[in-house]
C-alpha cells in the first residue's frame, strides 16, 4: 500500500496570474522508503503540489480539487490543529535556503528543541540531548558548540544539515526536500545528497524530492515525475524516465543538459594574447572603519596571472568564495585591484583613470548573471542598447541603426527597441545584455555566470548563441561558473580557483579528465550525474 | 558587546560636543549683538550685564578663542545666566529636569508597549474588523496635533467631566507627602502622559503591523509551520521577536519627537518641565535659556538612543557577538 | 502608469484623502475672493458662537475676526508651508543621500555623520531654537521645518542608492562608459523614486502638523493667519469659547488625514510587492 497517494490534485492561482492552475490533475504515489523526484523548470508547478501535502501553500493559492491520502487518512481539508499534528511528526520538509529558513534570532539548539516542544516530547532536558544527537547524526562538526550557535555563524552546507536534523527530530515517514541542495556548492550538495541517501536506507524514511537538476535526480531518484506547466507530462522509474523518456519535453530537456564530454579538444592555431594578466591582488577588509570593530581580511584575489589569447575562450571556475567574480570585476575596473597588471593591447588599464581608463574599457565588455537585475527596468531596450554608443560620440542614428542590427543578431525581433525590459522573459533578457555588449564592437567578453539563473533548455540557446557569436565576431571570452558542465561545453581553458588563487590551469579535455590536483578531482567527483551521463552516451 | 555600547558612547559625546559648537554658531549668526542674543531681551538693556558678558566670553577675541571658552564653560554644565529669572540656566534646567524626564518617560514606554501590543493584534487578524478598527485609530492619531489633543483632553476629562486635574504637576498647597504626593502626581500625569503617548503610539503600533506583515511572509516562518509549532508560539517566538528590531530602531530615532512633543504638552498642562521652560523663554526672548534647553534635550536623547541600543543588543545576536 | 491608476483608485481611504485634500486646495485658493478682506479685520463682537448670525456661519473669534475667513485663508498658508518646506527638505536631502550612497566610504562617512547630527537632535526644539533666534517670518518658518526634516530623505535616497549602485544594470552602464552624474540621474535615482515620492507625501503632513506647533507656540509668522495660530489665540479661553480651538485643529486633522491616506495609498499603488505578495 502506498504511504502517500495524491489524485487528481488542482491547485488554483490567485486571480491575475500568468495562469489559473499552479497545478493541475496531479496523481502520483509515494511508496514507504522510495525517494521521489519532482523534476521540472521554474513555474512548472512542482513545488507547489509538495507544499499542498503539508498545507504550507502561499497566500491566495490553495487546492481546488482532488485528494491527497496520506496513511489512510484525507489530509486535504484537516483543520489548522490537525495539520500542525502532522506537520513535523509525520511529514517534514526542508527548504532551497537554508540561512532564511532558520530563525536568525534563536540558537540552532532551541530551533531543533521546538520540534520535541511543539509536539509534546520529551522532558526539555532531554530535548537538548536529542538534538546533540541529531547534529551528530547529520555530520555537523563538533556538536557540542553548533547547538549553542547562531544560523549566521554556520556555513551554508551545515545549516542544511541543521535543516535536515530538525525535520528528522520526530522520525517522520516523508520528508519533502525543496530544491534543497540549490543553493550550495557541488562538493556540499553531493554531502548533502549523500546524508539524505543515508537516512533514507538507516530508517526508511519516503523523500519527495524537487529538483530541476537531472543529474540529481539521476544520482538519488528511485523514481521520477517531470512536470510542465503545472502538469505531469511523464513519470516512472528513474531508468525508464531518464533512459528512455518517452514524453517529447523530456527527451528535449535531456538533450539540454550539458555534458561534461562535450567539448572538442582542437588546438589553437594562433596564440596571440589579447589580454594578460599578471599578479593581481585584491583584499578586501570587512568591518573596518568603524571605531573599535576588529578588521576582518578577506584575500579575495591573491596573484592571479593568466594570458587570455585572440579567439580563446577561458572558463574561470570554482565555488562560492573563491575569488572568480571578484577577478572578472577587476579587470573591468568595476573593482579597483589592489597590485598587478592587466595587460590590454600593450596598455595596463589596472592603473589607468579618468578618460584614458573610459577610452580602454570599451573593448571589454561583461554579460551579467541575473537578467532581473542586468537591465534598467525604467528604461527602453533602445536606451538600454544605445546610451553608451552615443557617450562615446556616436551620432543618436547610427547607434539606432546598429542596435536593430544587434538585436537581429542574437534572436530577438527589432519591435524589442521600443519595449521595456519587465516585457522580455529571462532567456530574452539575457539576449539584449549580449546584445549591450556587443554595442561597443569589444574584444574581449567576460561573462559572469551569464547562464546560471536560466532554465536548462534556455541555457543551452543562450550558450550556442555565445559560441556563435564568438566565432562570427571574432571575440575573446572569459567564461566564470561555478557550473563545471557549462564550462565544458563551451570553454578552451578552464583555471580552477579556491579561496582566491588560481590551483590549476590548463586545456579543458585535461582539466576535467586528468586533474593535476586535488582540489580540482574533488569538483569533479562531486558533478551529480556522471554515471547518468556515461550510460545515456552508451546509449547513443 | 560592551565595545559596541563604547563605541555608542563615544559617538554621543561627538554628537553632544556637535550640538555645542551649533548652538555657539547661532549665537553668532544671529542678527546683532551676540552678547545681546545670550542677555535675552531682558539683559539686553542693562549695559553692565553685557559687559560682563563680553568679558567673561572674550567676545572681543578671535572667534575660534571664544569658542574654546564657549566649549570649556558649557563642558562645566555652565550654560549661562538668566537675566530675566536671575538664575543660572543650569541651575534652572535640574529643577525643571525631573519632570520631564518623569512625563517622556511614561510617555515613552506606554506608547512603546501599547502601540506594540495594538500591532501584533492587529497584524495577527489582517483583514478583520479588530484590525480595521485599529489601524483606523492610528491613522487618526497619527495625523492629530499633539497639542490640540491636549487642549481637547484637558477640555473634556478636565473642564467637563471633572475626572483629572488639567493643571501643574500637583495639587498646590495640598501638602500631600509620601503616597498619597505619589497618587497626586500620577493623577496630574494621566493627561500629559496619555496625550503625548497617543502620536508615538499610533506610530509605534503602524511600525509593528507593518514589520510583522513583512517576517511573516519570511522563510524561516514557513519552516516554523512545517515542524508543527503552533500558530501562538509562532507568531510569538519566530514573528515577533524579528519584528522588533525595526521598531526599537525606530523608537530610538524618536526619542527625539518625545521631547519635541514634551515642550507642546507641557505647555499646554503647565507641567513644570523644561519644556514649559523654553516656551516661556520664547516668550520672554530669554536665548540663553533656550539655547541651555535645546542642548539638555539633545543629550536627554542620546540617553533614550543609547537605551533603546542595548535593548537592540539583547535581542539581536549577531551585533552582540560580532559587533 | 495605468496599474498605478487602478490600483490607487481601488484604495478607498486614498481616493477619499483625494478627495478631503481637493476640497482644501480648493479653499485655499478661493480664500482670497471669497473673503477678499484681511482675516484679521474685526467684523462683529466677538465671541459669537457658531450657526447663530448669517454670514457668519463659523461666528466670531475672541477679537471680533471671522473665524470661517481665517480657515480658509489658514488652508493657504498649511499647504504653500507644508508644500514648499517639503520640496525644500528634498532638495536638501536626495542629493545628499544620492551623494552618500554612490559614494561609499569618506564621502557617505562624512555625509552620514552630518544628518545623523541632524535626526538625533530633536528636531523639534532646533525649529524653535532656530525661530526664536531669527525673525518667524514665513519664509523662516518654511527654511526651519525644511532644516528639520530632510534628514530621513537623506537616509532614505542613500538606502536605496547603497542597493541599486551594485545591481548589474549599473555596473553594466559604468562599462558602457556612462559618467557618475549619467549614472545616478538616469540610472539610479528613477528607480529610487517611488520611496521618494511616498516619503514626499507623509513629509507634507508631517510639515504642516510642524507648522501648526510652531505657530501654535507663538513662532508662526506674526502677520499670517495660521490654524496653529487660531488654536494658539484661543487657547486661554478654552473654558467659555471651546469651538475657537475646536474648529482649527479639525481643519488640520483632516487636511493631515488626507495626505497620509494619499500616501499610504501611493505605497501599496507604487509598491506592490508590500500588499500582495504571491509566490
Amino acid at each position: 500500500m502506498s504511504l502517500l497517494s495524491i489524485r487528481d490534485l488542482c491547485i488554483a492561482l490567485p486571480e491575475g496570474a500568468d495562469r489559473k492552475y499552479a497545478a493541475k490533475d496531479v496523481s502520483f504515489d509515494l511508496a514507504p522508503g522510495e525517494i521521489l523526484c519532482i523534476v521540472g523548470e521554474s513555474g512548472s508547478g512542482k513545488s507547489m503540489s509538495a507544499n499542498a501535502v503539508m498545507g504550507l501553500l502561499p497566500q491566495g493559492v490553495k487546492p481546488v480539487g482532488g485528494a491527497i491520502t496520506f496513511d489512510g487518512q484525507e489530509v486535504l481539508g484537516l483543520s489548522e490543529r490537525q495539520m500542525q499534528d502532522l506537520r513535523g511528526r509525520r511529514i517534514s520538509m526542508i527548504f532551497q535556503e537554508p540561512l532564511s529558513a532558520l530563525n536568525p534570532l534563536m540558537r540552532v539548539g532551541a530551533q531543533i528543541a521546538e520540534v520535541f516542544e511543539a509536539h509534546g516530547e520529551l522532558a526539555p532536558q532531554e530535548r537538548r540531548n536529542r538534538a546533540l544527537k541529531l547534529l551528530e547524526e547529520v555530520g555537523l562538526p563538533d556538536p557540542e558548540s553548533a547547538i549553542r550557535a547562531y544560523p549566521f555563524q554556520l556555513s551554508g552546507g551545515q545549516r542544511q544539515r541543521v535543516m535536515i536534523a530538525m525535520a528528522l527530530a520526530l522520525e517522520p515517514d516523508i520528508l519533502i526536500a525543496d530544491e534543497p541542495t540549490t543553493a550550495l556548492d557541488v562538493t556540499t550538495q553531493a554531502q548533502i545528497l549523500k546524508l539524505i541517501e543515508n537516512l533514507r536506507q538507516s530508517r526508511g524514511m519516503a523523500v519527495i524530492f524537487i529538483t530541476h537538476d537531472f543529474g540529481v535526480v539521476a544520482d538519488i531518484a528511485d523514481r521520477v515525475i517531470v512536470m510542465q506547466t503545472g502538469e505531469i507530462v511523464e513519470s516512472g522509474t528513474a531508468d525508464e524516465v531518464l533512459l528512455r523518456p518517452q514524453h517529447p519535453y523530456t527527451r528535449a530537456l535531456i538533450d539540454a543538459i550539458p555534458r561534461l564530454n562535450q567539448h572538442d579538444d582542437a588546438e589553437q592555431p594562433a596564440r596571440t594574447p589579447v589580454l594578460s594578466v599578471v599578479g593581481l591582488n585584491k583584499t578586501f577588509v570587512v568591518g573596518s572603519g568603524k571605531l573599535f570593530g576588529k578588521p576582518r581580511v578577506v584575500k579575495a584575489v591573491q596573484k592571479v596571472s593568466f594570458e587570455l589569447c585572440a579567439g580563446e575562450t577561458i572558463g574561470i571556475v570554482g565555488e562560492s568564495g573563491s575569488g572568480k567574480s571578484t577577478v572578472g570585476r577587476c579587470l573591468t575596473r568595476l573593482i579597483n585591484p589592489d597590485e598587478g597588471r592587466v595587460m590590454l593591447d600593450g596598455a595596463d588599464i589596472a592603473h589607468m583613470s579618468g578618460a584614458e581608463l573610459r577610452e580602454k574599457r570599451r573593448s571589454l565588455q561583461m554579460i551579467f548573471q541575473d537578467p532581473y537585475s542586468s537591465l534598467n527596468p525604467r528604461a527602453r531596450v533602445s536606451r538600454i542598447l544605445t546610451e553608451g554608443l552615443i557617450s562615446y560620440g556616436t551620432p543618436r542614428s547610427e547607434a539606432l541603426e546598429k542596435a536593430r542590427d544587434l538585436l537581429g543578431l542574437v534572436g530577438l525581433d527589432p519591435s524589442a527597441m521600443n519595449r521595456f525590459p519587465h516585457e522580455f522573459s529571462g532567456g530574452q533578457r539575457q539576449r539584449i545584455g549580449i546584445a549591450r555588449a556587443l554595442m561597443l564592437d569589444p574584444s574581449i567578453i567576460i561573462a559572469d555566470e551569464a547562464v546560471s539563473a536560466l532554465d536548462v533548455s534556455i541555457q543551452a540557446q543562450v550558450l550556442d548563441l555565445l559560441a556563435d557569436l564568438k566565432t562570427r565576431l571574432n571575440l575573446s571570452m572569459l567564461f566564470i561558473t561555478h557550473d563545471l558542465r557549462v564550462a565544458a561545453r563551451i570553454c578552451d581553458r578552464i583555471i580552477v580557483m579556491q579561496k582566491g588563487a588560481i590551483v590549476e590551469m590548463g586545456p579543458t579535455g585535461k582539466v576535467l579528465h586528468d586533474p593535476d590536483t586535488d582540489y580540482t578531482r574533488s569538483l569533479l567527483d562531486a558533478i551529480p550525474g556522471q554515471e547518468y551521463e556515461r550510460a545515456l552516451a552508451e546509449a547513443g | 558587546m560592551t565595545r559596541f555600547i563604547l563605541g555608542r558612547l563615544i559617538k554621543a559625546g561627538f554628537i553632544l560636543l556637535a550640538i555645542l559648537i551649533f548652538n555657539f554658531l547661532l549665537i553668532h549668526a544671529a542678527p546683532g549683538d551676540p552678547a545681546a542674543v545670550m542677555a535675552g531681551e531682558a539683559g539686553a538693556a542693562d549695559e553692565k550685564f553685557l559687559a560682563d558678558l563680553r568679558e567673561r566670553f572674550g567676545l572681543d577675541q578671535p572667534l575660534y578663542i571664544q569658542l574654546w571658552t564657549y566649549l570649556q564653560g558649557a563642558v562645566q554644565l555652565d550654560l549661562g545666566f538668566s537675566y530675566r529669572q536671575q538664575m543660572p540656566v543650569a541651575e534652572l534646567i535640574a529643577d525643571r529636569l525631573p519632570a520631564t524626564l518623569l512625563l517622556t518617560g511614561v510617555a515613552f514606554l506606554l506608547s512603546l508597549s501599547l502601540g506594540v501590543l495594538a500591532g501584533v493584534a492587529a497584524s495577527a487578524r489582517q483583514g478583520s474588523w479588530g484590525d480595521t478598527i485599529i489601524s483606523t485609530l492610528a491613522l487618526l492619531f497619527y495625523a492629530t496635533p499633539l497639542f490640540w489633543v491636549a487642549l481637547m483632553a484637558a477640555l473634556v476629562f478636565s473642564v467637563w467631566l471633572g475626572w483629572l486635574p488639567g493643571f501643574g504637576y500637583s495639587t498646590v498647597g495640598a501638602g500631600y507627602t509620601g503616597w498619597a504626593h505619589a497618587l497626586d502626581v500620577a493623577k496630574h500625569l494621566v493627561l500629559p502622559a496619555t496625550t503625548l503617548g497617543l502620536f508615538f503610539t499610533a506610530i509605534y503600533m503602524r511600525m509593528t503591523r507593518a514589520s510583522m506583515l513583512e517576517v511573516s511572509r519570511l522563510d524561516f516562518v514557513k519552516t516554523a509551520r512545517a515542524k508543527g509549532v503552533k500558530r501562538r508560539v509562532i507568531l510569538r517566538r519566530h514573528i515577533l521577536r524579528n519584528a522588533l528590531l525595526p521598531v526599537i530602531t525606530l523608537a530610538g530615532l524618536q526619542a527625539g519627537q518625545i521631547f519635541g512633543g514634551a515642550i507642546l504638552t507641557e505647555t499646554v498642562f503647565a507641567w513644570p518641565g523644561i519644556g514649559r521652560l523654553m516656551f516661556e523663554a520664547i516668550n520672554q526672548r530669554d536665548y540663553a535659556v533656550i539655547l541651555g534647553v535645546f542642548y539638555i534635550s539633545g543629550a536627554m536623547v542620546l540617553l533614550f538612543n543609547l537605551i533603546t541600543d542595548v535593548f537592540y543588543v539583547i535581542i539581536d545576536p549577531r551585533i552582540r557577538l560580532t559587533g | 502608469m495605468k496599474d498605478f491608476w487602478t490600483r490607487f483608485r481601488f484604495n478607498r481611504g486614498a481616493v477619499i484623502g483625494l478627495v478631503i485634500l481637493a476640497v482644501v486646495i480648493a479653499t485655499a485658493i478661493a480664500a482670497p475672493f471669497i473673503f477678499p478682506t484681511s482675516p484679521w479685520k474685526m467684523v462683529q463682537r466677538p465671541f459669537l458662537p457658531p450657526l447663530t448670525q448669517n454670514g457668519l456661519p463659523l461666528g466670531t473669534d475672541a477679537l471680533g475676526r471671522d473665524v470661517l475667513a481665517g480657515l480658509a485663508h489658514g488652508a493657504y498658508v498649511s499647504l504653500l508651508v507644508g508644500l514648499v518646506s517639503t520640496v525644500v527638505a528634498l532638495a536638501i536631502g536626495v542629493p545628499v543621500g544620492a551623494l552618500a550612497g554612490y559614494f561609499v566610504g569618506r564621502v557617505d562617512d562624512a555625509l552620514m555623520r552630518f544628518t545623523e547630527f541632524f535626526q538625533t537632535i530633536p528636531s523639534f526644539a532646533l525649529a524653535i531654537v532656530l525661530l526664536a533666534i531669527f525673525q518667524p517670518s514665513l519664509t523662516f518658518v518654511i527654511i526651519a521645518i525644511a532644516i528639520v526634516s530632510w534628514p530621513p530623505v537623506a537616509r532614505l535616497v542613500r538606502g536605496e542608492v547603497l542597493s541599486l549602485r551594485t545591481r548589474e544594470f549599473v555596473e553594466a552602464a559604468t562599462l558602457q562608459g556612462l559618467g557618475n552624474a549619467q549614472i545616478i540621474l538616469r540610472h539610479i535615482l528613477p528607480n529610487a523614486l517611488p520611496p521618494i515620492i511616498v516619503l514626499a507625501s507623509l513629509m507634507v503632513a508631517q510639515a504642516i502638523l510642524l507648522e501648526s506647533s510652531l505657530s501654535f507656540l507663538g513662532l508662526g509668522d506674526p502677520n499670517i493667519m495660521s490654524w496653529g495660530y487660531m488654536i494658539g489665540a484661543a487657547r486661554t479661553v478654552i473654558r467659555t469659547a471651546w469651538w475657537l480651538s475646536f474648529l482649527p485643529g479639525m481643519a488640520i486633522l483632516l487636511t493631515v488625514l488626507a495626505l497620509n491616506l494619499i500616501g499610504e495609498g501611493l505605497n501599496d499603488a507604487l509598491n506592490p510587492r508590500l500588499t500582495r505578495k504571491s509566490e
